[in-house]
């Protein structure tokens, strides 16, 4: 099974082709080109400021959102150009997932928290509805927790809890991918240490990209690594060489934590 | 003296002037509020508040002015809530921020401090001749929520800012549309908020008198207003109506509209409190 994994994981998710990020007149990341593959979970790492969620955030086009942000170069997501005036965002969206740093669900039930991605798109029997909520809650091992309460608020659950629900309601929409921004960097070790399980789970459905300031979680729950310094990516490769050998003095000082 | 110690003295000084204009505000407040209870307490009765105006003031009742005011009212906010929301969601979601929009934007404010009568002008032009809807409800309903619009506007575009960053983008991050976002997540998010400032408007707009009469709204009715289009009077007016005569009695008479008036405005005041309490919750839990 193990062998099968990995003849799996080279298939390739999302091939990056000399990406720049400008905000107005300052650029974020420069020149960057790195490919993700598929099934894997691809950590970025590096100081703060230095462009990782400038990164991520291509990937779903939420820097659209920002009125200066403007981006450079190709990303192709199975082949398929996702930059451009001409994409479809809402359905790249929806293939996209993302959950965020601060753990954000709607305050409404735990169940329509995890109903309204379907809702907006279109879903309105109410049984597949609820099979879809039953089946989110479960992949993100929350279920056994809220199942008495599906219908109570989604705010007043623990951190750790939130997240996971947000991390439902996510996979409500079926994507392919899930883009993480420091989604454990708020919650306390155990937390923290139930959303690393639940990421080593998910990774045999989906492409996982995430974002940590820990460098202990990167090398837990990665199977790649990408550097990044100042919006260049210094060091791109699997995880346990970016970790123990990598090939650049940058790399080797922030992973030893001699500085960031 | 040394200088820390004139520095004392004047914190003093601008302590004790600050208290004493406190002090006299309140008093002035209460010595109002006492005239008026004092006044009017012992008008107000079954019969004050379902009898209609009489030459006699012992038999003068206010309910045309009563139910004229509670139709403008819920006219008023029927109208203008909406538009006012809708104007909000436009400039704050969707119009760029461009020289256009600045000059709107200017100009709402601009128009919130308009005195009303100018509205109360506006509305004789504008709905009495000119839209021939003569001297009704719903001339009367249009004038004030042209009134309270850019008041609605101001308060509901700040509850749409305060909607949290987070419900937008986990939303547009799920794939729904910028429309579908603000349908959903924010104009529900936001209405607490736009909610008060539209009962405040209101509770503005119900002791609204100079625009009424200048739109000419009867002094005397002596009917329930039967449709939008019926002749009103509202409660402000009534009392006006009733100062105004020489009768010590008919003051008696205006005192009582008045105290009426003023636990309508405690009313709608206390709701909008209340529902700001409410849902305050919600916001510091997420
Ligand atoms: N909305 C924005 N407008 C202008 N500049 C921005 C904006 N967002 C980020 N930047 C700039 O882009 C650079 C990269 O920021 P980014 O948030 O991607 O870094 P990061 O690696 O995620 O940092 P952190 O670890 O602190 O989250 C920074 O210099 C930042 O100041
Ligand atoms: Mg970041």
């Amino acid at each position: 099974m193990v062998t099968a994994q990995t003849q799996e994981a080279h298939e390739l998710c999302i091939s990056v082709k000399n990406l720049s990020v400008f905000y107005g007149d300052n650029q974020a990341l420069f020149d960057i080109s790195m490919d993700i593959p598929e099934k894997e979970v691809t950590a970025l790492i590096g100081p703060s400021g230095c462009g990782k969620s400038t990164f991520l955030r291509c990937f779903n086009r939420m820097n659209d959102l920002i009125p200066s942000a403007r981006v450079e170069g190709e990303i192709l997501l199975k082949g398929n150009q996702i930059l451009g005036n001409s994409v479809d965002v809402v359905t790249l969206r929806k293939r996209v997932g993302m959950v965020f740093q601060r753990s954000n669900p709607f305050p409404k039930s735990i169940f329509e928290n995890v109903a309204y991605g379907p809702k907006i798109h279109g879903l309105r029997d109410r049984n597949k509805i609820e099979e879809i909520v039953e089946d989110s809650l479960k992949k993100a091992d929350l279920w056994n927790e809220v199942k008495d309460r599906l219908h109570t608020s989604g705010i007043g659950l623990s951190g750790g809890q939130q997240q996971r629900l947000c991390i439902a309601r996510a996979l409500a929409v079926e994507p392919q991918i899930l883009l993480m921004d420091e989604p454990a960097s708020a919650l306390d070790p155990r937390s923290t240490s139930k959303i690393e399980e639940l990421i080593g789970v998910l990774k045999e459905n989906y492409t996982i990209v995430i974002v940590t300031h820990n460098m202990q979680q990167a090398a837990r729950v990665s199977q790649k690594t990408a550097f990044f310094y100042e919006g260049y990516l210094i060091e791109y490769g699997e995880t346990e060489q970016v970790f123990q050998n990598p090939n650049e003095k940058q790399t080797e000082d922030y992973v030893t934590g001699r500085f960031g | 003296m040394k200088p820390h110690l004139a520095k004392k003295h004047a914190e003093k000084i601008f302590l004790g002037l600050a208290l004493t204009a406190l002090i006299l505000t309140i008093l002035f407040l209460f010595t109002l509020l006492w005239d008026v209870i004092s006044d009017g307490f012992p008008k107000i009765s079954g019969g004050f508040l379902s009898g209609y105006p009489s030459r006699k003031p012992s038999e003068a009742g206010i309910l045309p002015a009563l139910a004229g005011s509670a139709y403008l009212m819920a006219l008023t906010a029927i109208i203008a809530v909406p538009i006012g929301l809708f104007a909000a969601v436009y400039l704050e979601e969707y119009a760029n921020k461009s020289y256009l929009s600045r000059i709107l934007e200017l100009n709402i404010a601009n128009l919130a401090g308009v005195p009303s009568i100018i509205y109360g002008l506006l509305g004789l032009q504008l709905f009495v001749r000119f839209a021939d809807l003569g001297r009704s409800v719903a001339a009367g309903a249009l004038t004030l929520s042209l009134l309270i619009l850019p008041v609605i506007i101001i308060a509901s575009r700040e509850a749409l800012r305060q909607v949290p960053k987070g419900f937008r983008e986990a939303s547009l991050a799920l794939g729904a549309t910028k429309w579908q976002t603000v349908w959903n997540q924010v104009i529900p998010n936001a209405l607490p908020g736009v909610m008060t400032g539209c009962i405040l408007a209101l509770s503005r707009a119900i002791g609204e008198t100079a625009p009424l009469i200048c739109l000419g709204a009867l002094t005397y009715v002596a009917f329930v207003p039967d449709s939008v289009f019926s002749a009103f009077t509202a409660l402000p007016i009534q009392a006006f109506n009733w100062v105004s005569r020489p009768q010590a009695a008919f003051h008696e008479n205006a005192a009582g509209a008045i105290l009426v008036l003023l636990v309508l405005l405690v009313m709608l005041n206390s709701f909008a409190v209340f529902i700001r309490m409410k849902f305050q919750k919600q916001y510091t839990q997420g």
